[in-house]
């Protein structure tokens, strides 16, 4: 009793930072419980080995399920290969990451188990030997504090919300036989990549985000650049305004009607942070603003402020994180 | 071909949320409620839908209480031929909204089912999914726009900043998200018309919720930040704290 096992995502049959995030947070949680942590991933034939590392994470046990239909995410057969493997043992509960992946499979799972899903998870704690999860309501206007009465529970947790803490230990790999179903009724008939494989907003560790500020779809070179300078794992987001207008896809939409977002470091630029933006982004860890509006309330979230013009402020920006990197 | 849009009533985004006494829920007092954006996308895909293959009824559909029949009407002066209110709670658990959602969709014969990829109010991004799980049709989420021909529907759904071509065989279910389609509004004869328009109203079993809402707390406020400076001049200033205090670059 009281284990707890991670689903470990992964791309390329390489675990993704946030699978060890799922896993550092699995661990950390299952010592409160008495139990231990072990991860589950999912992929084509190699998948274990590139899985190795999990026990750094703290997974006592990793299971690798290999198989050439696993290569790629399917949700049937995902979703029906983890949870023959949940039903086969004896889990208090079951951990995803809220990523594209983990909420299009998490709910299949728990409909599958029959056992209700906690989505999108920003804090979880043990109380009196029983999980107590916190997850943001009305896009984190305010904060839920809910338990699940099943077991076990399927919790997905929002990327970087955890952290990922590394330990002295080793994992074993386990291969598991999963048994694949037969046709889901659903084939993928292309995948349209984006150039440079971009990094959902969702899950970036970086964000930099635009506004009506901004001014022009064009200047979005100028936030471009700055992505670039911050390096990999930055994405681009934007305000409500932008997308509505057309200037930028709604993908990219930080806030309630787009994505809610929990990045290390989030650059607002040109937005003055209408309500639903700022429940969208307050979960972020640091926030910049750059707005020329003394009165915009961004300012209210923000930990560090310019006040002043985006097309001043962002090229001389752009320049002194280029030069911080050079110096390495 | 007949399409079932499910849909969910959730106060608007520019609601300032204020959470009721017991802080369990919110206040309702002065919330203005709508259709949850999502399901919007979802009911102008279903009526494109209809239009292009000129037959086929677009029936919504919602489990809620009483006030989800402004949320219906609205959609029928949209442009829906039909709508059902199964009365009910709608609790935190999406798997029992989903199973009385899939009970009520097993009984009646639309061969394409759409959600909204989620409702802004719990934000979970599970329904669809789940009532596609129980009721063991193919589902797509997070489609930005659909064709249907030949007992297929095939989606375009983003992904990681790409786009996944994928096809289902009917019958399916597909939740959507903001798409190329602007959005209709409903015109005053369109309100009119939504009058003479079925409104089924049923009392529906309810499926206990597993999930224990224990309380609802507003979010912590952030510590009082600072204004580095004004213009280019306070950059190399932000760039030294965001290295030395924040520890972010």
């Amino acid at each position: 009793m009281g284990d707890i096992l991670a689903f470990a995502e992964q791309k390329a049959d390489q675990v993704r930072p946030v699978g060890n995030e799922v896993v550092s947070t699995a661990a950390r949680r299952a010592v409160e419980l008495g139990g231990s942590a072990h991860a589950l991933v999912l992929g084509g034939p190699g998948v274990g080995l590139g899985a190795r590392g999990l026990g750094g994470y703290g997974a006592a046990r990793i299971r690798a399920a290999e198989d050439n239909a696993l290569a790629e995410y399917s949700p049937g057969a995902y979703a029906s290969v983890v949870a023959d493997f949940v039903r086969s043992s004896d889990y208090d509960a079951v951990l995803f990451p809220a990523t594209a992946q983990g909420k299009d499979l998490a709910p299949r799972v728990a409909a599958l188990l029959d056992t209700p899903l906690a989505a999108d998870v920003t804090r979880l704690e043990v109380k009196a030997g029983e999980l107590v999860a916190v997850r943001p309501v009305y896009a984190g206007k305010a904060l839920a504090r809910i338990r699940i009465q099943a077991s076990p529970s399927v919790i997905s947790i929002r990327p970087n919300a955890f952290g990922a803490e590394e330990i002295e230990a080793e994992g074993s790999v386990e291969a598991l036989a999963p048994k694949i179903p037969a046709d889901d009724g659903m084939r993928t008939l292309e995948l349209l990549a984006p150039e440079g494989g971009s990094v959902d907003v969702a899950e970036a560790r970086v964000i930099v985000s635009g506004g009506r500020g901004m001014k022009d779809p064009k200047n979005w070179t100028l936030l471009e650049d700055l992505r670039h300078a911050l390096g990999p794992g930055t994405a681009l987001g934007a305000s409500r305004a932008v997308v509505d207008a057309g200037w930028r896809p709604h993908s990219e939409q930080v806030g309630q009607t787009g994505k809610t977002v929990a990045p290390t470091l989030y650059f607002a630029i040109g937005i003055s942070g209408a309500i639903q933006h700022l429940a969208g982004m307050r979960t972020s860890q640091t926030i910049v603003a750059v707005n020329k509006d003394p009165d915009a309330p961004i300012f209210g979230v923000a930990d560090y402020s310019i006040m002043g013009d985006a097309f001043e402020v962002l090229p001389r920006l752009t320049e002194e994180i280029q030069a911080l990197r050079a110096e390495g | 071909m007949d399409i079932i849009v499910c849909v969910k009533r959730v106060p608007d985004t520019e609601t300032r949320v204020r959470i009721a006494q017991g802080q369990r829920d919110i206040d309702p007092a002065g919330v203005k409620y709508v259709m949850s954006p999502y399901d919007e996308f979802a009911l102008e895909a279903a009526l494109r839908t209809k239009e292009e293959r000129g037959e086929g009824d677009v029936t919504l559909l919602t489990l809620g209480d009483e006030g989800s029949l402004e949320t219906l009407r609205a959609g029928l002066a949209v442009g829906a031929d039909a709508a059902v209110l199964l009365k009910g709670n709608v609790t935190m658990d999406g798997l029992a909204t989903a199973k009385t959602l899939a009970r009520e969709l097993a009984d009646r014969d639309a061969p394409l089912v759409l959600f909204g990829v989620k409702a802004i109010d719990d934000d979970q991004q599970q329904v669809g999914p789940m009532v596609a799980t129980l009721l063991g049709r193919p589902c797509a989420t997070n489609v930005a726009s659909f064709q249907v021909t030949d007992g297929v529907v095939t989606c375009r759904r983003e992904v990681e900043g790409g786009v996944e071509v994928v096809a289902l065989e009917l019958p399916a279910v597909v939740s959507l998200t903001k798409g190329p389609s602007e959005l209709r509004y409903a015109s005053l004869r369109g309100i009119m018309a939504a009058k003479r328009k079925p409104l089924e109203q049923k009392t529906v079993a309810a499926v206990p919720s597993r999930i224990t809402v224990d309380g609802l707390d507003y979010p912590p406020p952030r510590e009082e930040g600072r204004i580095v400076g004004e213009g280019a001049e306070a950059v190399p200033e932000l760039v030294r704290l965001l290295r030395e205090e924040a520890n972010v670059l």
